[in-house]
């Protein structure tokens, strides 16, 4: 037997299971999600067909629309706010803190949320936000407020913060890693040059960094844009997100033909992102000499 | 001695690109043999090739009468030192050195001592339970050594096994592993892209370039008598150059960098004939100061442009016509540095005609 | 958590480069106290922002009134005491055990094989198999949830916390070939190499070098992935027949209203998520050192 052929055969016992499973249980799934979404409902149950009606109902009926338009908004927003709070702190870590272990306890202090239960941490909003809330009776006691106001939950504004709360590290994560990864010696020389620590800031690291800050902006995008749960406890009548209007498909609605369309129009959607996050890292991602 | 190692015909291709190119070898039973080449050679490629960690395009490797071309590493009695050592981390140096050993079933009884005997040969018997990562690079680059001896294969492999280590450890390990090959008799096969290394080390040197074996031969050899132009400018330093070759008077000329010199060597015959390659070494020639006559030889008038101190000689770069020849002058007694020229003299470059060696014009032999 | 930085780790010295010897001494102390104010105020509304819902949810378990409202009425542990006399919340958290622990083994099973696969070989399609196995890291839960759930009623297959089982291991599988594989690609070939070339089996090779090796990686993914199943819903929520799990509990409770009750299993989670990372870290640590 030939080298190359012993190895293709031991591979090929390390791949079996593995190759089944990917195949039977994301393959074949994904595939049956794409065909049902060009099924027909007929009540009380869906038939199989080829047509593009449920893709039609989602460019004519405009509130399919509006709530994709509202999912990237709001996923956008979180993404913003949480780079704005994410990249001064990695920046701090990296380059003010000195002593490795305030450095890996401040680390550690934006992960360690991500091991308490997600339901729970946007939960906590709920109670905090609401007109029985903290804020609320903080406000009253103090005297900003005469009376509790609902102004603080059911409406987006809630739900950017409590999204914004339960993906940060998410964003953190890959700018400290990113801006750890930037020699010393790069900074050290642009200062030399006679740049300032601002034009050194502007021109040198947060280039360096930009792969840090996609990475970081296409993961709390992409699990925001998915998420049905925060617009669930946090959200208003408005608060509607396109994993939401999917959920009621699959359950009082009952339309999955339409249901998997809406989310093979997600997939499609976040895929496109993270390709082109992709192509916008392989861009910015060079070696350091 | 016999052969312990037959390669034939063995190519090796990644894609397009080829590695090794259709290479013929054999190696005697204890030498130690060197594979020589710049990188990407396909020095290592044969070397991994022979350990079983690459197959082969196509062609044969005979270890000891036996076809062990698709043989795994496993099951060849070939032991290999790798470049990074691949000391297993979670492992004592104890129980890296016994690996092979109880991999393959060995009592725990025998193993003990066995792996006391090899890491009291390279003077490692009180490191048996440190921690690799505790060890200094010489020291681990011993206890590699061990690990890949422990089991006498017939032929022990190493890659680059010196060139993580700074330059003095490097030649004290030189003399070391010169040593150790001389204690435990077995047959070394090491690959390195120094050659000075290569020089110093083995027995035999196989240079390799572009996938191919450029030329065989023992150290003097391949440094007296180089088979190519290649092989001359890889091992030591050549002041080569192109031209034609020319007969008057009995006596045959080359022009170097336009000025003639006379070339005698038995390659030559008086036939005028095309361009080819001359070169002669820095140390044959001799540097000589104009002091307005002059002097008798077989001389190259040029102008000397920097003198670089070497410790034991000295190399002068002297401008002649286009080109820059190197004149290499041994620092001992009889030098006189009031005599040597200066920086911008004019100066000569006297060099014997028999030590002028013609080339094919081509570096593949 | 209180800002634990004293002004010695910070460099409050940036004035060693050229460019700033141009600026007058003065102005250059009040640059120095600008920037670090503007980050000790980001770092301090940071953790601020991040640990005062986690201390709010723990505070209010110990509420001894029904509201949640501040100030709190005073201190009791009756919402303790009533979380323990709740059988349903009860099997609920034993269902979540039960299930996270069976899809941590299967994504092990899979998740490393599959990233050895990645990593070691070379096969037709392993840029599609990468694709796909990775694929559920990034996409929302809630595809991976109504794709199975499709699948599992074309061929007939009642919802049970067994199909949750698989739902979780199918999308937490990419957690474990993330972590392996990143581990796998700093383990140097040549340790598998050196292990052939001393007379090893493919099997010893792997039992003996090549899982010591990851296995820091393994138990840490192990841990993350029994985290994250723990805590499933958009899978769950699709995938789930009668049975709930805790998560699916305390979310059909909070459709009925807040309770502290559910802070009081929130706090409870805190501190076991505390006890799993203190884990980790010491399971996870690497005591081998640098490499040989």
């Amino acid at each position: 037997m030939r080298l190359a052929t012993r190895n293709r055969l031991s591979s090929g016992g390390v791949l079996s299971l593995p190759l089944v499973w990917t195949f039977l249980f994301l393959f074949i799934p994904y595939a049956i999600l794409f065909i049902y979404s060009f099924w027909e409902k007929k009540f009380p149950t869906f038939v199989p067909a080829f047509q593009f009606g449920n893709y039609l109902e989602l460019m004519v009926d405009p509130q399919y629309v509006r709530v994709l338009l509202r999912t990237i908004k709001i996923a956008g927003l979180v993404s913003l706010l949480s780079l704005l709070l994410a990249y001064p702190y990695a920046y701090f870590l990296v380059h003010k803190v000195k002593r490795p272990g305030v450095k890996l306890v401040l680390y550690m202090a934006v992960v360690l949320p991500l091991w308490v239960s997600y339901l729970l941490r946007a939960y906590t909003w709920k109670t905090i936000l609401g007109t029985q809330g903290i804020l609320n009776s903080f406000l009253v006691s103090t005297g900003i407020l005469s009376e509790p106001s609902s102004v603080f939950l059911y409406n987006q504004t809630a739900m950017v913060v409590t999204l914004t709360y339960v993906f940060i590290p998410f964003m953190v994560m890959p700018i400290y890693a990113a801006l750890e990864k930037i020699p010393g010696s790069l900074t050290e020389a642009s200062r030399d040059l006679g740049m300032s620590a601002i034009q050194t800031f502007v021109r040198v690291t947060l280039p360096l960094s930009m792969p840090g800050v996609i990475a970081g902006f296409t993961m709390t995008f992409c699990l925001s844009f998915g998420d049905f749960i925060a617009p669930f406890l946090v959200g208003g009548p408005d608060g509607m997100m396109i994993a939401n209007v999917i959920a009621t498909q699959f359950g009082a609605a009952l339309n999955w033909p339409l249901g998997s369309a809406l989310a093979l129009v997600m997939l499609v959607i976040v895929l496109t992102i993270i390709t082109l996050s992709d192509r916008l890292q392989g861009v910015g991602r060079g070696k350091y000499a | 001695m016999s052969e312990v190692i037959r390669i034939e015909n063995l190519r090796k291709e990644f894609g397009d690109v080829i590695g090794v190119a259709d290479v013929s070898l054999s190696i005697e039973r204890g030498e130690y043999v060197t594979l020589l080449g710049p990188s990407g050679c396909g020095k290592s490629t044969l070397l991994r090739m022979i350990g079983g960690f690459e197959a082969p395009t196509s062609g044969t490797i005979w270890l000891d009468g036996e076809d062990v071309t698709d043989l795994p590493p496993n099951q060849r009695a070939v032991n290999m030192v790798f470049q990074d050592y691949a000391l297993f981390p979670h492992m004592t140096v104890g129980q890296n050195v016994g690996y092979g050993l109880r991999v393959s079933g060995t009592p725990r009884a025998e193993i003990k001592p066995r792996v006391a005997e090899t890491l009291s040969l390279v003077g490692l018997t009180d490191k048996a339970d440190t921690s690799p990562a505790e060890l200094s690079g010489g020291q681990r680059q011993r206890v590699a050594l061990a690990r890949a001896i422990v089991r006498h294969p017939k032929v022990l492999l190493l890659d680059e096994p010196l060139s993580a280590l700074d330059a003095n450890l490097r030649e004290q390990m030189q003399v070391e592993l010169r040593n150790l090959h001389n204690k435990v008799g077995l047959t070394f096969i090491m690959v390195t892209h120094d050659q000075s290394e290569a020089l110093v080390m083995s027995d035999r040197v196989v240079v390799m370039r572009d996938g191919r074996v450029s030329q065989t031969g023992d150290p003097v050899s391949l440094y007296d008598a180089p088979a190519n132009s290649y092989v001359a400018d890889f091992i030591g330093a050549t002041n080569l150059f192109a031209s034609p070759v020319k007969a008057s008077n009995g006596k045959i000329f080359v022009s170097c960098f336009g000025q003639e010199l006379e070339i005698d060597h038995p390659a030559v015959d008086g036939v005028p004939a095309a361009e080819r390659l001359f070169g002669f070494r820095p140390e044959k020639a001799r540097l000589v100061r104009a002091n307005g006559s002059v002097p008798q030889g077989n001389l190259l008038k040029g102008r000397l442009e920097n003198v670089l101190y070497h410790g034991a000689m000295i190399r002068s770069v002297v401008v002649v016509g286009e080109g820059r020849i190197l004149v290499d002058t041994l620092l001992d007694d009889t030098f006189d540095p009031a005599r040597h020229a200066g920086t911008g003299d004019e100066v000569f470059v006297d060099i014997d005609p028999h030590k002028i060696m013609p080339f094919a014009r081509d570096g593949a032999s | 958590m209180t800002m634990g930085v004293s002004t010695d780790t910070v460099d409050t010295q940036m004035g060693r480069a050229p460019a700033r010897r141009r600026g007058s001494a003065t102005a250059r102390r009040a640059e120095t106290w600008a920037s670090n104010a503007f980050f000790y105020g980001m770092v301090g509304f940071v953790l601020a922002f991040l640990y005062i819902p986690i201390a709010v949810l723990i505070a209010f378990s110990f509420n001894s009134s029904r509201s949640l409202s501040w100030p709190m009425t005073g201190v009791s542990l009756e919402w303790y005491a009533r979380l323990l006399a709740n059988e349903d919340l009860l099997e609920a958290l034993w269902n979540s055990v039960y299930v996270a622990a069976a899809a941590t083994a299967l994504t092990l099973i899979i998740g490393v094989p599959a990233a050895l696969a990645l990593d070691r070989f070379d096969f037709p399609g392993k840029g599609l198999f990468r694709k796909l196995v990775l694929l559920p890291i990034a996409l929302p839960g809630i595809i991976t949830g109504i794709s199975m759930l499709i699948m599992f009623r074309m061929i007939g297959f009642n919802l049970s916390l067994e199909t949750v089982i698989l739902g979780h291991a199918t999308a937490l599988v990419s957690v474990v070939v993330t972590q392996v594989f990143a581990r796998l690609q700093r383990l140097p070939r040549s340790y598998e190499e050196a292990s052939a070339d001393l007379g090893a089996s493919g099997l010893q090779t792997f039992f003996l070098v090549t899982l010591p090796n990851i296995r820091t990686a393994i138990i840490g993914a192990a841990l993350l992935s029994f985290t994250l199943s723990f805590d499933e819903i958009p899978v769950t929520f699709f995938l789930t027949g009668r049975d709930n799990t805790l998560p699916m509990y305390i979310w059909s409770t909070l459709r009925r209203g807040l309770t502290p009750e559910i802070n009081a299993v929130g706090a409870l989670i805190v501190v076991f998520s505390i006890v799993l990372i203190t884990l980790s870290v010491v399971l996870t640590r690497d005591k081998s050192g640098k490499r040989g």
